[in-house]
């Protein structure tokens, strides 16, 4: 069974260890925080200037003035700061950002990352995306593994405009979770109850399977 | 104490022209400059070039400009959330040029220190790195990108005093430091005008050194365009 947006940001969620902090993307990324182990201490930084983030406001305590990078209205937790967009792409691009999870159109076996730009259709922007993607280490993709008419979205090449190059290291789809390395999409794990000849056949880009292929753990 | 203060929005904006190319603070709608973008409007000015995240929406912020066809081109990082804008676009009225937003960010910086260019990793091997040198640091590629040149930057701040001291406030600071004192003329309008000696100055963001005229704001909107909240249990 394929899993849900929710499954797949309660698996991303596990890639948080204790001390990160992290910038999270819009859309499945931004569920990621829900699901982060209480026990652990983390920092959630958005880039239009906030590092410890909170959760949304009680109705009634929305301040304009605080905002996430999907202009959405949050809180900021004791320990909180604020800073300007320069200095906050300092944090980025200085790789002080330890985890960046951001959310994908076409992901290829090279690593390179497509979600900003579809020619003709949508023209939105790439927002921090691009300088997220060329500077940050350790970079986890959340995404449909395949678009609504069942075409692969992890491709030999991506065919939309790219956000970053060689970047990419890990994908968390709705169907696996797998490794870049050497050029191809290593199979670590599976959704429970997808098969391997599943995955095979939902991947487009060279798929790497070594011996047996474990079930996440979405608990 | 050289003081930089302004009887309103008019004067601030005096010697603005068409053709010109102006800086505008703000993330989304936190942090406009919603005085001096409505003294734009007012003044109608034509053909201008606007360096800003994001172009507001539809009936608020740089939409209110658009709407009137007054802008000629964008440079922006993201602007998903206007639909005047989007059909200006794809009908050519509207020049767009997209630039990642840690670079744009970097390039108002970059005016404001007297850094002509500097090289970063973002955006190569993408289409942002069409025609633009590119050089390898640390086994790394990155592209060479440049100062912005402007004739206005408007800024917005939640306190400021005469000597054109800035405090902002939250997230509403986003671009408006790194814009100060990176245009030709530096306008900063606040919610409040302080009497000089009242801020901290320890706790001054934006030295008057890069503010050259400075205002008391009003009626601020502060529209949110994205309300998200918890329900109390």
């Amino acid at each position: 069974m394929s899993l849900s947006k929710e499954q797949i940001a309660k698996r991303i969620a596990k890639e948080v260890k204790d001390g990160y902090y992290v910038n999270l993307g819009i859309g499945i990324p931004t569920l990621v925080a829900n699901f982060v182990q209480n026990d652990i201490d983390v920092e959630f930084q958005s880039e239009n200037g906030v590092l410890g983030m909170g959760p949304f406001p009680f109705e009634g305590d929305e301040d304009p003035d605080l905002i996430n990078a999907g202009k959405q209205t949050i809180t900021a937790l004791p320990g909180a700061s604020f800073f300007d967009s320069a200095l906050s792409f300092s944090m980025i691009r200085g790789q002080h950002v330890d985890l960046t999870i951001l959310g994908a159109m076409e992901v290829s076996q090279n690593g390179d990352i497509a979600n900003w730009k579809i020619p003709g259709k949508m023209v939105k922007g790439m927002g921090g995306a691009m300088d997220l993607v060329a500077s940050a280490e350790n970079i986890i993709v959340a995404m449909m593994h395949t678009n609504r008419a069942g075409a692969s979205k992890l491709l030999k090449d991506c065919s939309l405009p790219l956000t970053g190059v060689n970047c990419v290291k890990k994908v968390v789809s709705n169907l696996a979770v797998m490794e870049i390395e050497n050029g191809s999409f290593k199979l670590l794990e599976r959704a429970p109850g997808v098969s391997v000849e599943d995955i095979k056949n939902a991947t487009e880009g060279n798929l790497i399977i070594e011996g047996d292929i474990p079930e996440m753990d979405i608990s | 104490m050289i003081n930089k203060t302004v009887a309103n929005v008019q004067v601030a904006c005096e010697g603005i022209q068409d053709s010109m190319t102006f800086m505008l603070g703000g993330f989304g709608l936190s942090g406009i400059p919603e005085n001096s973008i409505a003294e734009l409007v007012r003044r109608n000015v034509k053909n201008v070039t606007c360096i800003s995240n994001n172009a507001g929406v539809d009936d608020f912020g740089l939409g209110l400009l658009l709407q009137k066809k007054q802008i000629k081109k964008m440079i922006s990082s993201y602007v998903g959330e206007n639909a005047e804008f989007e059909r200006q676009m794809l009908s050519g009225e509207l020049e767009v040029e997209l630039i990642p937003q840690g670079t744009l960010a970097q390039r108002c910086q970059a005016a404001q220190s007297g850094i002509p260019a500097f090289y970063t990793p973002a955006g190569y091997g993408t289409e942002v790195a069409e025609g633009k040198e590119a050089r390898e640091y640390n086994g790394k590629m990155h592209i060479l990108e440049e100062a912005f040149k402007a004739d206005f930057g408007f800024i917005k701040a939640w306190k400021g005093d005469a000597a054109g001291n800035l405090i902002f406030k939250g997230t509403a600071r986003n671009f408006n430091p790194n814009m100060c004192g990176a245009a030709k003329i530096t306008v900063a309008e606040v919610e409040e005008l302080v009497p000089v000696g009242t801020l901290d100055p320890n706790q001054i963001h934006i030295p008057g050194i890069f503010v050259q005229r400075i205002f008391q704001g009003s009626t601020y909107e502060k529209r949110i365009e994205q309300l998200t909240v918890r329900k109390r249990s």
